[in-house]
């Protein structure tokens, strides 16, 4: 079966015990937002439940829907009260998840992760032995993620202390939180700094102190969420190119960072073209890859990482 | 899907879900809505059989316990029925807070099959009465899974215990090796995810990378081929493999240089020509000397005498870099 078919089958079977639950009867653009689709769909859904129920369609054996306006409640469940068990995917996707959230105490309530993991397991049965195929273990900062979340709860302006790594400095700035992003184990808040004027990502193991202010967090209309599907950094076209040539070891960063012109050398390197509008960036990339990366272009850039590292040979050999 | 087939299918619940009895697929035919009535022809015939074992392959992949058995000792054929206490969720409630903590659990996921999956929790809960709230809240963008092409099948042969089989390519290989693994599990560890398993090639358990794995894999055999070790803990394998034994490393720095590497360093007594000392712990030295090597002369390694080493070929490299060419 399809993903949307089986997707379809789930909700069939779950919209008439959703709608049991709630007997004052729901709004129509409310169902349908808890189910994830269309109000159109929504309503081709009920009209196909409508004429089913159970063989011989005797009274009380058909589902029966009343709509009033722009609600919707059910009348007949025709014996279909229940939703359906979770399937093991879904246990496992709901368990594993739950555990992740334990080992992130910033995040969620702790104690109530505790008893809902408890509840779950409970109901899923048998499918949540199999939750240990999968297991997610993730670097939790707790302080800076308990207080960044809670500033974008309150939608409140953040005062950061930020470690800039390609710079190597500490930095303080205001910032108004946009949201929160998981990407590869690290957690990082997409923000509006007021000082650089832009949009910018914080990792949150690089936020040394993290206070919530008191104003509210204002970022301007210009202030957007980008997208992630290229990955969390996505180059200014406009950006100068720094060419480099990668030997074998050193092929990860064209898997890492978006670079473009890549062609393979002879002897199992690549070369490729990475932009950055920032030198001291380029600098670190550069010489943390201690000589498995050799510098075509800017010329500039080759020489001020060799007579660096000249400066430091000379204090081995002194 | 077809409304005819989606409504079959519902209608095949209902009528299933309403019967102690075991039902024979010839009375299914008959009272169920939407299957080919039987004319006599055997070209009706094949296409129900047909339908009908394709319908109960359905409901079986949306984890509808379909039993099959016989009512009564007089009966020819097997009948089919669905147990209602077997089909349903059971009771469920939620705390405001843990249906909160819920709703973010279910936000993790970003995969098609984990992803898809925890929609499909979303909607039974909520269907169980729970207002499970997985839209508002917290702006939050998370992607547990994403970007891992191998992911759902290493996930899937895990869950289902069969045979996988892959090319592994090591950064450094030009060509992947084929690798046939019984898989255990996937683990994302420090921000990378990793296939535990046994290796059948190997005879012992082995740790990949799934960003090393090239192609899609191949799942194949019967499921529930093997068990994996009792109480295994797949974190932990991943952290033997992986992680390394520690190695403490003592470097100078200039004062006000080196910012990152004081945010993790214990400050030792200054040295006598004023010049910071920092000792750092590392369980990856190599690492860490691509690290300190790109300090350039801001930084000096004390000790030990293979990282100091490290990072003076490393610096020699680099200054071979630059100059007249």
């Amino acid at each position: 079966m399809s993903a949307p078919t089986a997707d379809r089958m789930t909700r069939l079977l779950a919209l008439v015990p959703y709608l049991e639950a709630r007997p004052a009867g729901v709004l129509m653009a409310d169902a349908a937002r808890d189910f994830g689709v269309t109000e159109a769909q929504l309503r081709k859904d009920l009209e196909l439940l409508w004429l089913c129920g159970l063989p011989g369609h005797g009274p009380g054996d058909l589902i029966d829907l009343s709509f009033e306006g722009d609600r919707v409640r059910v009348t007949d469940t025709a014996g279909l009260a229940r939703p359906l068990r979770l399937a093991t995917d879904e246990a496992v996707a709901l368990i594993v998840a739950l555990r992740t959230l334990l080992e992130l105490p910033g995040l969620a309530e702790t104690e109530a992760v505790s008893r809902a993991l408890v509840k779950v397991s409970a109901a899923a049965g048998e499918p949540a032995d199999l939750a240990g195929a999968v297991s997610v273990s993730i670097d939790a900062r707790a302080q800076a993620l308990a207080v960044v979340r809670q500033g974008l709860e309150a939608r409140r302006a953040l005062h950061l202390h930020y470690y800039v790594p390609s710079r190597d400095q500490r930095t303080e700035r205001t910032v108004d939180p946009m949201r929160l992003l998981l990407v590869d184990g690290h957690w990082y808040l997409e923000a509006w700094c007021r000082r650089a004027e832009g949009v910018r990502l914080f990792r949150l193991d690089r936020v040394d102190d993290v206070a919530v202010l008191d104003e509210a967090s204002a970022p301007p209309e210009q202030a957007q969420e980008r997208d992630l599907a290229d990955g969390l950094y996505v180059p200014d076209a406009e950006q100068p190119l720094v060419r480099l040539q990668l030997a074998r070891s050193a092929r990860w960063v064209a898997d890492y960072y978006p670079v473009e012109d890549v062609e393979p050398l002879p002897d199992g390197g690549l070369a490729v073209a990475v932009r950055t509008a920032d030198p001291a960036w380029a600098r670190r990339l550069v010489a943390s890859l201690g000589g498995a990366a050799v510098v075509v272009e800017p010329r500039e850039l080759a020489d001020e990482v060799a007579a660096d590292a000249r400066a430091a040979l000379a204090r081995y050999q002194g | 899907m077809s409304a005819k087939r989606a409504e079959r299918l519902v209608n095949l619940v209902f009528a299933l879900l309403g019967t102690r009895q075991y039902v024979s697929a010839e009375r299914i035919r008959t009272t169920v809505p939407g299957y080919e009535p039987a004319d006599g022809s055997e070209r009706a015939d094949e296409a129900f059989k047909r339908m009908f074992e394709r319908d109960k392959a359905d409901l079986r992949e949306l984890g509808v316990p379909l039993e099959t058995g016989r009512t009564s000792a007089f009966d020819v054929e097997d009948g089919y029925r669905i147990a209602r206490s077997e089909y349903e969720l059971p009771e469920i409630a939620f705390t405001g807070e843990e249906a909160a903590a819920v709703g973010l659990a279910l936000r993790l996921w970003q995969s098609a099959q984990l992803g898809g999956a925890a929609q499909g929790a979303l909607v039974k809960l909520r269907a169980a009465g729970i207002d499970v709230d997985g839209e508002r809240g917290l702006p939050l963008q998370p992607r547990l899974d994403a970007g891992e092409p191998s992911f759902d099948a290493c996930y899937s042969a895990a869950r289902d215990r069969r045979l996988l089989t892959f090319t592994y390519t090591r950064p450094d290989e030009d060509a992947g090796v084929k690798r046939r693994v019984q898989p255990w599990g996937v683990v994302a560890w420090h921000g990378r995810w990793y296939l535990v398993g046994h290796d059948l090639d190997r005879a012992a358990p082995r740790v990949f990378r799934l960003s090393r794995v090239t192609g899609t894999p191949r799942v194949s055999g019967p499921p529930d081929a093997f068990t994996p070790p009792a109480d295994v803990d797949l974190a932990a394998v991943v952290a033997q493999q992986v992680g390394r034994k520690e190695t403490v490393v003592v470097v100078r720095a200039r004062p006000g240089t080196a910012v990152g590497l004081r945010r993790r360093a214990i400050a030792l007594d200054p040295a006598p020509d004023g010049e910071d000392r920092l000792e750092l712990h590392t369980t990856e030295p190599w690492g860490l000397a691509d690290e300190l090597a790109a300090h350039g002369p801001d930084v000096l390694v004390e000790s030990p005498p293979e990282v100091r080493q490290a990072v003076v070929e490393r610096l020699t490299r680099l200054a071979a870099m630059g100059g007249p060419r």
